[in-house]
């Protein structure tokens, strides 16, 4: 099969949307039709893939279903999935959750809102976890945070460093206290990698909030964003319910992260495996 | 000081638990009065400001020294505004954090008194990294070298207990509360409906029965009138447990303690 992401191997800053001689590979949703909620304008689905879920006409960033995000950032056949068979339980018995589970497995077609594995990023081997839009929007229950965890552990193990891909509404109410405690076990996993000199870098998408944003996702060695990207801890809606005012425009995007001085840099779509990669490369010339 | 017994029958709702610590008379300042001596108050994150919210310092219990943190919510309207309800910016998770360096430092336990509803939202908190600030205490406390007791006397709210809650042991006090979202909040959340409150405490499994099935906490505190010497009672035995272990096996104990979580 044709890679629909091939287009990261040309000059990236024109994408060639019209005249590809190669036939577009059948993906789940090949024929839906998507509106862009930016601009209006309605693009097939693959057309969409094909720039990267950034909109053609108006430069918007859709959100990335995770594994089309591994394919655009990795090299061909290089991720080796780990953990992919976990999948969630309704320990605490809530409500209405089995059937959320179930739908959000049909739509996402992932058995959880994180991928993990081991991959190559333009030659530079590294552990991945990206997280999913589609699956209850990203929230960490506990399988979340135990694939996590074990990702850093088998990187820790095999001295990779971590790039993670933070994509969350923050911890899975449906969960209770269980889901809350993940961000405790993330971040513990983070330290003990880290302890062993190994380099951690975390790319904050639209949405990262609450426990997520509390957790694993702010503790990167290095932090880049998303443009416009929404990151935060408590959500927007939420905070103007409580300070019973509008927030500002901009307010809690990765441009105004950066300027208080929480995130590192902010990265392009396109940018990004080369940015990487170049980081990983970078970091291999120290003493350690 | 004397108490009067708050509870005022032994089977609450877990939704009523919810509403009673929303209004306990007990602060975690009168745990502080009455379970320690020679309590010395210390302010401030050295980066940004003091965060009246957190209360914490150094005092002795019985002969050992030991670093005290605690969310404090005050015990009159007054109060309770200067405090912020208990409700900490991320100055106040800074000014935590920095106690329990220097209780690394200098080897001191670290007793932790949780009682918030949770990390405060606004504008200023979130300017100032409200996740971030919580994030690195969790990873901090995650191999700070000296044991860590937290006891949730009140709210265990979400993210924002959490972040003076990474413990060797997690105790509760019988009525209190721990919960990943304020039930109102699920409620709305979930069925667009705050009025079904009742419905998502019991759902959520927030009492201290819950937690403990769970495994989540270690013990659970009667409370009584007896409830401070009860805590300083615990406080020594489980330190002395402590105190014989080193400190890899303590840190891998605490490791494998939220790693099981599953
Ligand atoms: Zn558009």
């Amino acid at each position: 099969m044709p890679n629909p992401f091939a287009i990261f191997k040309k000059p990236l800053n024109k994408p060639e949307l019209k005249g590809r001689e190669a036939p577009k590979p059948k993906m789940p949703d090949d024929d839906l039709c998507i509106v862009c909620s930016s601009c209006g304008k309605s693009f097939f689905n693959t057309e969409l893939a094909d720039s990267l879920f950034v909109c053609p006409k108006c430069s918007f960033y859709h959100r990335v279903p995770s594994r089309e995000r591994v394919k655009m950032l990795t090299d061909e056949d290089s991720f080796v999935e780990l953990n992919e068979d976990l999948v969630s339980k309704n320990i605490i018995e809530f409500p209405e959750y089995d059937d959320k589970l179930d739908k959000a497995i049909a739509q996402s077609n992932e058995n959880e809102a994180v991928i993990c594995g081991t991959a190559t990023i333009d030659g530079e081997k590294c552990a991945l976890f990206v997280m999913d839009p589609i699956f209850m929007m990203g929230s960490m229950g506990t399988v979340v945070g135990e694939k996590i965890t074990l990702l850093f552990e088998h990187a820790l193990e095999h001295k990779l460093p971590v790039i993670g891909y933070s994509l969350s509404g923050g911890a899975r109410m449906q969960e209770g206290i269980l889901s809350l405690k993940q961000m405790a076990k993330t971040a513990s996993a983070v330290k003990r990698h880290s302890n062993a000199g190994l380099l951690y870098i975390v790319v904050l998408c639209d949405p990262t909030t609450g426990g997520v944003t509390a957790s694993f996702a702010m503790l990167g060695d290095i932090i880049l964003a998303e443009p416009k990207a929404l990151v935060g801890f408590a959500g927007p809606r939420v905070i103007e319910q409580t300070i019973r005012q509008k927030l500002p425009i901009g307010f809690q995007r990765a441009e105004f992260l950066l300027e208080k001085g929480f995130v590192d840099n902010i990265v392009p779509r396109k940018d990004q495996p080369n940015t990487l990669a170049r980081l990983i490369r970078l970091h291999k010339g120290g003493s350690r | 000081m004397i108490f009067k017994k708050e509870v005022k029958n032994t089977k609450m709702t877990p939704y009523e638990k919810v509403v009673f610590n929303r209004n306990k008379v007990r602060q975690a300042s009168d745990y502080i009065k009455n379970i320690f001596t020679d309590f010395f108050e210390m302010h401030g994150d050295r980066r940004y400001g003091d965060d009246p919210a957190i209360i914490s310092g150094i005092a002795k219990l019985g002969d050992i020294s030991v670093t005290v943190i605690a969310q404090e919510k005050g015990a009159d309207l007054k109060e309770k505004q200067t405090r912020n309800y208990g409700m900490a910016h991320p100055e106040g998770y800074r000014k935590a954090l920095r106690q329990m360096k220097l209780a690394e430092k200098f080897g001191r336990p670290i007793i932790c008194f949780v009682d918030t509803s949770g990390a405060f939202c606004g504008l200023g908190a979130e300017e100032r990294g409200q996740g971030q600030a919580i994030a690195e205490n969790l990873l901090e406390m995650s191999n700070l070298k000296v044991p860590i007791i937290a006891i949730v006397i009140g709210e265990g709210g979400s993210g924002g207990a959490l972040g003076i809650a990474l413990a060797d042991e997690i105790w509760m006090l019988e009525n209190a509360v721990y919960s990943v979202i304020s039930p109102e909040g699920c409620a709305s959340i979930l069925w667009k409906d705050s009025k079904r409150a009742a419905e998502a405490a019991t759902s959520l499994k927030l009492t201290a029965e819950d937690l403990l099935g769970f495994n989540v906490i270690e013990k659970i505190i009667p409370d009584n009138d007896d409830v401070f010497n009860g805590i300083k009672v615990m406080l020594n035995q489980t330190l002395l447990k402590f105190s014989m272990m080193n400190v890899e096996q303590l840190l891998e104990n605490r490791y494998n303690k939220f790693k099981s979580i599953k």
